[in-house]
């Protein structure tokens, strides 16, 4: 059989931003995919040497819209480290319940998307109205629908007085009854079984070699999630992750939908333990040194890596973005697909290019 | 950094990657730092249950250095960008985007590498 090479992106229906796959295919089979990128590529990082420490914290939050909010914890810990502060109990704990928002709206994103990769638009529409809801918390709790810019080296910028956090948990109260009525659709329908049970596999150990993060490390069995380390609020908080271990499409689809009633728990068990106090401390001086940030965000892990000369710009920030880790994993399940499975299987890591090139 | 950090060379860099990954660290990524005009770090970062492990790895810049991405697959991807922004060669690569990842194939700087303006006349 003569071997074909079929392009995929950077423009395509089913990818939001701009990522090429370069696919040999005998067939209608894939034999191989190559990944290329390049179309959004912005070199933030190096936006250090003429932002200083301080307003970097705005520069990162940039990195994604999704995680914007989850960037800039990440960067601001790695920072108050390096300094020797800690952000002030009740810092921690509303730290813990915008990132958890945060993740709700980007887990509700993608399943829309991914309902949308394999034609259902109904269901697209449906997790999407349900998002808008997280969405409005935010802009009621911050001034901002996405990026909300709620952290500042030290604690953060906003608070939540008894009032907006009643709101918040009720509009959590009907968020987790329409994804609950949702989740049956989405679990029981054949259309969506069929475009995902047994696609794009990838098994426990192939997992940890790849180094993958996230819902797609864990709903291949594997049980790291990052939120274990205990930052911000997440160790005064009970939770375990989310483990499914089949490690196909449908197995990733189920994390996702499972870590959505995870983080409505994370922020109810929040609410309940706010502690009175300040909402940031002071931070003199620069820093210096080199320490290593790890958070949580939608996608998986986040890892910052900062250096500074005790300057008030920093020497050097490195940012790798959980699909920057997960994007070899396409290289082992793509090949052995249908041409006809390349969105859903794509769609399944929860790809973010502006992270990956930030 | 708090974490274990192990000075290694170019020489030795893939046997103790290899070592890491039969001890059952996953690769979490690489770093590359400019040290100077001529040098740079490179620090591979490793996590086991939680735990970190960093090895630094200080190099010329025109130093070819041998890839880990035979060990680590995942690799290919982070060492491509190294060539890409600090202009890092990596040899034998089990994907080699030759200074493509980011860039087009006219681009031969490397942007992540300070700029340094010298003083001096121009002869001829």
């Amino acid at each position: 059989m003569a071997q074909t090479i079929i392009p995929f992106g950077p423009q395509h229906p089913v990818l939001p931003e701009p990522v090429h796959l370069q696919l040999k295919m005998e067939d209608e089979v894939i034999t191989e995919a190559i990944p290329a990128f390049g179309y959004v590529h912005r070199g933030l990082e190096k936006l250090v040497e003429i932002r200083d420490f301080h307003q970097m914290v705005t520069v990162v939050e940039r990195i994604c819209g999704i995680c914007s909010m989850i960037h800039a914890m990440c960067y601001c810990q790695g920072i108050e480290e390096m300094m020797g502060v800690d952000a002030p109990p009740r810092a921690r704990v509303l730290r813990v319940i915008w990132s958890e928002l945060h993740r709700i709206q980007s887990h509700l994103l993608w399943l829309g998307l991914f309902a949308d990769s394999f034609g259902f638009e109904s269901l697209f529409m449906e997790f999407w109205k349900i998002r808008e809801k997280i969405l409005d918390i935010n802009e009621a709790t911050t001034g901002n629908r996405i990026i909300v810019s709620v952290n500042v080296i030290g604690g953060v910028r906003r608070d939540l007085d008894a009032t907006q956090r009643n709101a918040i948990l009720a509009a959590l109260q009907e968020v987790e009854q329409s994804v609950r009525r949702l989740s049956d659709t989405l679990l029981t329908d054949y259309t969506v079984s069929k475009r995902t049970v047994g696609k794009g596999v990838v098994t426990a150990r192939q997992a940890r070699e790849l180094g993958l993060v996230g819902p797609t490390l864990r709903a291949s069995g594997v049980a790291q999630d990052t939120r274990m380390l205990g930052y911000a609020a997440f160790n005064e908080l009970e939770f375990e992750p989310v483990v499914e271990t089949d490690g196909d499409c449908y197995a990733r689809c189920k994390v996702r939908l499972r870590e959505i009633f995870q983080s409505i728990d994370l922020i109810r068990q929040a609410v309940s333990r706010i502690p009175e106090g300040e909402l940031a401390v002071k931070v003199r001086g620069k820093p210096e040194g080199e320490v290593i940030a790890r958070v949580e965000q939608p996608r998986g892990e986040v890892f910052y890596y900062l250096k500074a000369n005790g300057t008030k710009n920093l020497e050097r920030l490195r940012v790798r973005t959980p699909t920057f880790a997960n994007i070899p994993a396409l290289l082992v399940m793509l090949p052995g697909m249908w041409l006809s499975d390349v969105p859903v299987v794509v769609l399944s890591i929860d790809p973010c290019i502006s992270c990956t090139e930030r | 950094m708090r974490e274990q950090v192990i000075a290694v060379s170019a020489d030795s860099i893939v046997g103790e990657v290899a070592k890491a990954k039969a001890e059952g660290y996953r690769l979490v990524t690489l770093t590359c730092v400019e040290l100077d005009a001529a040098s740079v770090d490179i620090l591979y970062h490793f996590d086991r249950d939680f735990e970190l492990k960093h090895l630094r790895l200080t190099v010329a810049k025109d130093a070819l250095l041998p890839s880990i991405s035979p060990v680590y697959f995942a690799a290919f991807l982070v060492e491509n960008e190294i060539q890409d922004l600090f202009g890092v060669r990596f040899q034998g690569l089990v994907i080699d985007y030759g200074r493509t990842l980011y860039f087009d194939e006219e681009v031969r700087e490397a942007p992540f590498c300070r700029f340094v303006v010298t003083n001096g006349s121009k002869e001829g």
